[in-house]
């Protein structure tokens, strides 16, 4: 029997569609299981004892009086660390649990684990210990002056002296933001009798967390499974590993599975952060507006421990002009270390930072030459074929700045509030700003965002394709973060093989090698692109076996008529190739800075629209309206969703996000103290995007995660500035900065 | 002490020993895993429940007082199997990224359709300022509940 294709049909849920997300119906109906839903038959309750220092050594620690409690199990020290006594992401300087010296404020010292929560949590504070207070190190600038040092990057390109004829300097600070993400560092370890440990965990690579956990642990590899447990959200606090340590280590000592959920106190220690930056800068330029030289200077505060801060440092320094053509470049970059809480990752990674100076620079430089700022942008736009400022590295993909920002500059700006609903006033219903004295400032910023891992980094994300007799399965260790690489990768499949039924599984890191972690804006490139070479291979072997020229969810067809079913396709077995995908490689910088580091850019522009009442420092951010350089959106609903959310966050460390640390003590570790955006806060946000396809990810994809974060912070600050006039030289803006502006006016 | 309250329509009983939360309840002694726990201070929403039919935060209401209450979670917004329109709404209109403010939410904004059918823009952000999402900037959760506003108006 032949039967006859209908007309050649497009799959449903492929490639640049919005099919509605196969986590999205569990995630409504709320039984998508989390990090924190996970329970099972006798399982006991972790807790962690922290150092109140953030310098102190352990005098005396006396598990004596928690151990006699009813209903505690264990509690473990450093000397019940049977592997590796420190752990790390990248350097493996973090003690499991401090033994002797305590280097900052929240650092684990003692784990406990008990039959209900509350009893763990008791007996924590009923461990004996006794410290010895030393004199915290704070201040970065005196750790630089004192060599605390985790890198120092230099940049150094061209000539290395004066070159243009106007010149303006500034000194800017960011805050320290943190990712705030809604479910908090949970886990549950369970035992296997023999040895070893299943871990369900929300994170955000599980083979890094797995390498490090086998590590400290001291065991063989295959003893420990790391499983992706439902993840509330990320945004770089899941990259270094918190708990993971910990849950195993308590479950292997107990025999029973433990599960830990860290309150949101508890998580504002239990992650690194944003790190804070003090930046120095000086622009000059010709008169007709010609960057001609940048000069730098970052110092970013890393905190007690390595984390990710060389890589922070890095993209500071390399991406510390934005993107600017300009061929006379110093920057000198410092990560120092201190007793300040740990620092690493945050979405934008370093170039946040470095875009709040560098575009606050350029807007002073255009008030100098008395040019727009817009043009003065627009006419100093990085190109494609251009050498990248900073490294010199010639950029093969698309850059479309100009474009960028002209196309935002056309973009309709909102009307004033009308009327005196409070809703629509600064400050809101509460705080009774008037009318009249409201004033409206515009700001513009652009930035420029590396994609995947630089800098010499052996980048590769594993995938494994499998067609069955119903359809296709996705196999990959990469994390689903919410951002929607699950679907993601399944549109790519659906297009690649011509396979409506299309199923993504997250296996754990027994089954697969590493994805690499969801960070970096990289995963839609790297496991999308893993995915998609797996699928031509499975489909070109399909039509090979079926001696065809289409594959669908019927079978192999050829000329139109169906000539092998997918059942007889997987007769002898299924269909499967697993590939390791990797990025074109990258270089290490030379000692001025130089080479070919990266191997993909991404860039966004912002229009803020800010009402502020100077009198009594409140804003409303009316609108942040945005361009972005996509590549191609493999889902325009998951792309405008991580434009219009990476943007709030960068509203939030504008004015209101910030841990606040006195003498290496965070003094708002809740959410009545530290604020997030409301929807009461959210501006309008217009999306545009340009689709120039890039040359890594599959169908020209390009990572657009970072990107919204990296400018909307600068562009609002500027709007600020634009309203009140005043020199606000710190992110977040604070109501006293505008309201009682210092005497300088440098806020 | 035993306290007994109708939870999703159904009576439960079960012992509450100290000063614990509802939400703690709702999770650790019903297996409602739905509703979230992020803050604990009523600031993030993601334990938003319907008490006697006021979307309140679980981790603010101490369990014992919920006894002859009348308790609606995110499990007992619809039927197995079927969708609320405000599930419905913000799952068709990508609201969902990580989904774990996304309980609170749907709670939230059903109390608010119950009480006003159709909102508008600034009666929907008002009424969802007491839940926080970290993900979407609140752009897609409220393009997907003026839809419905537009439904049912």
């Amino acid at each position: 029997m032949t039967v006859r294709a209908p007309a050649r049909r497009r799959v449903e849920g492929g490639v640049g569609e919005s099919p509605v997300r196969a986590d999205g119906v569990p995630k409504v109906d709320g039984t998508y299981l989390y990090s924190s839903d996970l329970h099972i038959e006798g399982m006991l309750w972790g807790a962690t004892l922290r150092s109140p220092h953030p310098k102190a050594r352990v005098a005396r620690l006396d598990a004596a009086p928690a151990l006699a409690m009813t209903g505690v199990r264990a509690v473990l020290v450093n000397e019940d660390v049977p592997g590796s006594k420190t752990f790390g992401l990248e350097h493996a300087d973090q003690p499991v649990l401090g033994s002797e010296e305590v280097e900052y404020w929240g650092q684990p010292v003692a784990l406990v684990a008990a039959d209900h929560p509350e009893t763990a949590r008791r007996a924590a504070e009923a461990i004996d210990i006794a410290y010895e207070i030393a004199a915290p190190l704070t201040d970065p600038e005196q750790a630089a002056a004192a060599g605390s040092v985790f890198r120092t990057q230099w940049v150094r390109r061209g000539p290395q002296q004066e070159q243009g004829r106007v010149a303006v300097e500034g000194y800017y600070e960011v805050g320290m933001q943190d990712q705030a993400p809604l479910g908090t560092e949970s886990g549950l370890a369970i035992p296997d009798g023999q040895g070893g440990v299943d871990l369900h965990i929300a994170t955000q690579w599980t083979h890094a967390d797995h390498g490090q956990i086998v590590a400290c642990l001291g065991v063989e590899d295959d003893m420990v499974r790391v499983h992706h447990a439902g993840v509330g959200g990320a945004f770089g606090a899941r990259e270094d590993v918190s708990l993971q340590i910990h849950l195993c280590l308590l479950a292997l000592r107990t025999g029973r599975p433990v599960k830990m959920i860290y309150s949101r106190q508890e998580s504002f220690t239990g992650h690194v952060h944003r790190h804070p930056a003090r930046m120095w800068y000086r622009h000059e330029a010709d008169p007709d507006g010609t960057l001609r030289r940048v000069r730098a200077r970052i110092i970013i505060d890393g905190g007690a421990f390595h984390s990710t801060s060389s890589a922070v440092i890095g993209n500071a320094v390399f991406h510390a002009v934005g993107p600017y053509r300009c061929d006379s470049v110093t920057v000198e970059g410092t990560a120092v270390r201190t007793n300040n809480p740990p620092c690493g990752a945050m979405r934008g990674f370093g170039a946040v930072q470095a875009c709040f100076a560098h575009e606050a620079q350029m807007d002073k430089l255009a008030a100098a030459l008395g040019m727009d700022r817009v043009e003065l942008r627009i006419r100093n736009a990085l190109r494609t074929g251009d050498p990248l400022n900073t490294t010199g590295q010639i950029l093969e993909t698309p850059l479309p700045a100009a474009e960028l920002l002209q196309r935002l500059r056309e973009m309709p700006e909102p009307p004033p509030a009308e009327g005196d609903d409070p809703r629509l006033l600064p400050g809101g219903t509460g705080l009774a700003a008037s009318p009249g004295k409201v004033r409206r400032g515009v700001g513009y910023a652009i930035g420029i965002k590396n994609l995947c891992f630089s800098e010499g980094f052996d980048d590769y994300a594993e995938a494994r394709v499998v067609l069955t007799p119903f359809g296709a399965e996705v196999r990959t260790a990469a994390v689903e973060v919410g951002q929607g690489l699950g679907e993601a990768c399944a549109q790519i499949a659906r297009t690649a093989l011509g396979i409506q039924d299309t199923v993504v599984y997250f296996d754990d890191t027994s089954r697969i090698g590493s994805a690499g972690s969801s960070s970096a804006s990289r995963q839609t490139q790297m496991t999308g692109g893993a995915v998609l070479e797996a699928c031509r291979k499975v489909r070109e072997e399909a039509l090979r076996r079926g001696g065809g020229d289409r594959l669908d969810d019927d079978g192999v067809w050829r000329d139109g008529e169906l000539v092998m079913s997918l059942a007889d396709l997987c007769r002898e077995g299924n269909l499967e190739h697993h590939v390791r995908f990797r990025h074109p490689p990258t270089e290490e910088p030379d000692e001025n800075g130089q080479g070919n580091l990266h191997v993909d850019f991404a860039l966004a522009a912002h229009r803020a629209v800010v009402d502020v009442d100077r009198e009594l420092g409140l804003f409303r951010v009316a609108a942040v309206d945005t361009v972005q350089d996509v590549g191609y959106m493999i889902n325009p609903e998951s792309v405008t969703g991580q434009i219009e959310g990476g943007i709030m966050q960068g509203v939030g460390l504008a004015v209101l996000e910030e841990i606040v640390v006195e003498e290496g003590v965070i003094k708002n570790p809740t959410f009545t103290d530290y604020l997030l955006p409301t929807f009461l806060d959210a501006p309008e946000v217009g999306v545009e995007v340009v689709e120039e396809p890039g040359p890594v990810g599959p169908f020209g994809a390009k990572g657009v995660g970072e990107p919204p974060t990296v400018s909307s912070t600068a562009a609002v600050v500027a709007a600020i500035r634009d309203a009140t006039g005043l020199d606000l030289n710190r992110a977040p803006v604070r109501p006293e900065h505008v309201a009682l502006p210092a005497p300088d006016g440098a806020g | 002490m035993m306290v007994t309250a109708e939870i999703n329509g159904r009576s439960r009983t079960w012992e509450v020993t100290g000063s614990e939360s509802l939400l703690y309840s709702l999770r650790e002694e019903l297996g409602l895993w739905g509703s979230k726990g992020a803050c604990e201070q009523g600031e993030c929403g993601s334990c938003t429940i319907l008490l006697d039919e006021r979307a309140v935060c679980a981790c603010l209401v101490m369990a014992a007082d919920a006894h002859g209450s009348q308790v609606v979670t995110v499990e007992g917004l619809s039927e197995p199997g079927s969708l609320h329109p405000v599930q419905r709404a913000l799952v068709e209109a990508g609201g969902v990224q990580c989904g774990f403010c996304t309980p609170g939410f749907v709670v939230a904004a059903a109390a608010l359709f119950r009480e006003n059918p159709s909102p508008d823009r600034e009666d929907i952000r008002e009424a969802l300022s007491g839940n926080i999402c970290r993900c979407t900037g609140y752009g897609a959760i409220l393009r997907g509940l003026q839809t419905l506003a537009g439904e049912e108006r």
